[in-house]
């Protein structure tokens, strides 16, 4: 179970065991194959999974790991699908015009980051809820730029001659920038940097007195949060083809936090389950709709309530999420005939020091 | 600076130091000087305003009024996470540890103010990035080896007794290599054989690392042991400065001690008056 390290190095790779390695590389592998052998609409869905992946991993860095809860994130994805589509219908080239949408995201992210520095729990919900209805307001008056109410029509863009189009071209990019982001988050992580974000999210005062600017780093986090996001909504952009103010309102900010509470606080993959789980359960409501008893399928607003309802009982019955879940599971299958070790190993250990005179 | 050189004749002082919260006058006209390599121990009954002073030579408070100064700089009015970078360490009454990570994290976050490497480089993980981690480690491993802690080394704090993460938040001091470690009631829920254990890591951390501290501390036994000096605090204000003996028997100091303690444990707060300790 646990080797036997002999350099510091070893602590610092990205896999801690070189069989993970190979399972990501298989992972890989499969997804990569997936528009070749499935139909195009589980291409597409796939993309789709992808997207949210890909923001709720920058909400992960947010909210997981620094412990900044944001019900505003919708906007960022807004922010990063507009500035990529107006730029690629200026004619910027899409090799520009995609990281460009993620750095006005960022600064988008620093102009939210900046005046709630003090703010922290249900304080900066409500700004962060405020900050995403001004930005969707904003999209729908300033309709020069993003059209207004009549949406905007995203360009199909191409990258070296390579026309980007839904859902093949736009799969395998969503897949390239979810495993560069999540090789981004991992080097976060390992860095100083993400050990001051977890220390601000579990105890500031004390991070302060070890030397971490709480300002600085929780604006850094805000901007890399979202970065991410406007990655995503870049590709979200290209995915839905036709960009329009509402599709970016609070039910889309509450799935994003749905996606970082169900995969796990504080877990990468848990933002990538989580990001399965969110993107696909609008399908499976619309699959057992017809059959629900009392009209139920009929309801108004079913999603949203749904949605509202999953994210209570899971902050009530797991809060670890799919993540912490998935971690219980593994435990018990190894220790499957002895499951009983994990409580003796937690009695207490503390065995005085032989220097007592 | 500023005060000119008779307002600093210490490694590290305080002039009139006061914290006031709304009406409570929490500390009032405190000075006092520390010198370099000593032990000088504040001593007083609860809500004396022993940890506001912690708390303001932290920056986690702006004093109200006085000045604070640290090796010829006015450190009165340094942003908080610059404290740390200025060789001041701290320990907390109530253990603040990261819980939720490896004794090994908290000790690495203790490097933080060590840590240069841009964010950008970090965010890539850079060759400068990998070796100044694998430095930060082998400083933390130095710091494990000296408190004797290899054995919790990725043990989450949660999962450790108490007497020991007193000593994991000593480590973490430590890892920000200090020049002046403030320690607020480091042996307050230790029992007597942990107490003596600490005791003899404040005496190696100033003997060996040639540390400053300033300790907050209510068993007097340990802070006869190790104390250079010692100041009693009442009510915000100071009540005698000296040496542990001619402290514990100033009158001002028992009185206190024996007026400050609520009625149905006289008994023991006779016994924990510092005038009956040797
Ligand atoms: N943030 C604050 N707001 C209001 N009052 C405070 C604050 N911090 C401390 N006080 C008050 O200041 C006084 C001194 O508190 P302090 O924590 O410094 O006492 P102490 O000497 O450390 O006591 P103890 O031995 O119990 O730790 C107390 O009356 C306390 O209630
Ligand atoms: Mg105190």
């Amino acid at each position: 179970m646990s080797q036997l390290k002999t350099e510091y190095a070893q602590d610092l790779a990205l896999a801690r065991k070189p069989s993970s390695l190979a399972w990501y590389a298989l992972l890989l592998v499969i997804l990569l194959l997936i528009p070749q052998t499935l139909s195009e609409f589980y291409v597409g869905e796939m993309s789709f999974v992808f997207i949210y992946a890909i923001a709720g991993v920058g909400l992960m860095l947010l909210t997981g790991y620094t412990g900044l809860v944001s019900l505003g994130h919708a906007a960022f994805l807004g922010i990063g699908a507009y500035a990529n589509a107006i730029l690629l219908s200026e004619g910027v080239p899409f090799a520009l015009s995609l990281p460009a949408a993620g750095l006005i995201t960022a600064f988008a992210g620093v102009v939210i980051g900046i005046p709630t520095l003090r703010m922290s729990g249900l304080y900066l919900a409500i700004a962060t809820l405020a900050f995403g209805s001004i930005v969707v307001l904003v999209t729908e008056k300033w309709s020069s730029l993003t059209g207004g109410f009549d949406g905007f029509p995203v360009p199909t863009p191409s990258v070296l001659g390579l026309v980007i189009t839904a859902p093949t071209g736009v799969y395998y990019l969503a897949l390239g920038v979810l495993v560069l982001v999540v090789l981004l988050a991992m080097n976060i992580l390992r860095s100083p940097l993400g050990r001051a974000l977890v220390a601000i999210r579990d105890r500031e005062i004390s991070a302060q007195s070890m030397g971490i600017n709480l300002a600085l780093y929780k604006t850094v986090a805000f901007a890399i949060s979202a970065g991410i996001t406007g990655l995503a909504g870049a590709l979200f952009g290209l995915y839905v083809r036709h960009l329009a103010p509402d599709s970016f309102g609070v039910l889309l900010s509450i799935q994003l936090v749905t996606i970082v509470f169900i995969g796990g606080l504080g877990s990468l993959q848990g933002a990538i389950f989580g990001a399965l789980f969110v993107a696909q359960l609008p399908q499976v409501i619309a699959i057992v709709r017809d059959d629900l008893p009392f009209g139920i399928g009929r309801m108004p607003g079913l999603e949203p309530s749904l949605f509202g309802l999953i994210l209570v009982l899971v902050i009530m019955f797991e809060p670890a999420g799919i993540h912490g879940r998935w971690l219980k599971l593994k435990r018990w299958c190894r220790e499957f005939p002895l499951h009983k070790r994990a409580a003796f190993r937690r009695q207490k250990t503390y065995a005085k020091t032989d220097r007592l005179r | 600076m500023s005060g000119g050189a008779d307002r600093m004749n210490g490694y590290f002082s305080a002039r009139d130091l006061a914290m006031h919260f709304g009406g409570i006058r929490a500390v009032e006209g405190v000075s006092f000087d520390v010198r370099q390599g000593e032990v000088f121990s504040i001593i007083g009954p609860n809500g004396a305003g022993k940890t506001t002073i912690f708390n303001m030579i932290s920056r986690i408070y702006t004093p109200s009024a006085g000045s604070l100064h640290f090796a010829g700089q006015d450190i009165t009015n340094i942003a908080p996470h610059k404290i740390a970078g200025l060789g001041i360490a701290r320990t907390f009454q109530n253990i603040e540890l990261f819980a939720n990570a490896s004794l090994l994290q908290n000790l690495l976050i203790g490097r933080h103010c060590h840590s240069t490497v841009p964010i950008l480089s970090q965010l890539v993980f850079l060759p400068s990035v990998r070796r100044a981690e694998v430095e930060h480690r082998r400083r933390a491993e130095e710091v494990i080896e000296f408190l004797g802690l290899q054995r919790y080394r990725d043990q989450l704090i949660a999962n450790l007794p108490y007497g020991v993460r007193k000593v994991v938040e000593l480590a973490r001091a430590l890892c920000t290599e200090p020049k002046l470690l403030l320690l607020d009631e480091p042996s307050s829920g230790l029992n007597v054989e942990e107490t003596e254990e600490m005791a003899f890591w404040i005496e190696d951390i100033t003997k060996d690392l040639g540390i400053t501290i300033i300790m907050v501390e209510h068993d007097m036994k340990l802070v006869t042991a190790v104390s250079d000096r010692v100041m009693a605090l009442n009510q915000g204000s100071i009540l005698a400065m000296g040496t542990s003996a001619e402290v514990q028997s100033d009158p001002e100091v028992i009185r206190a001690y024996i007026g400050g303690e609520p009625e149905p444990t006289s008994d023991s707060a006779a016994g924990a008056a510092p005038g009956d300790v040797p």
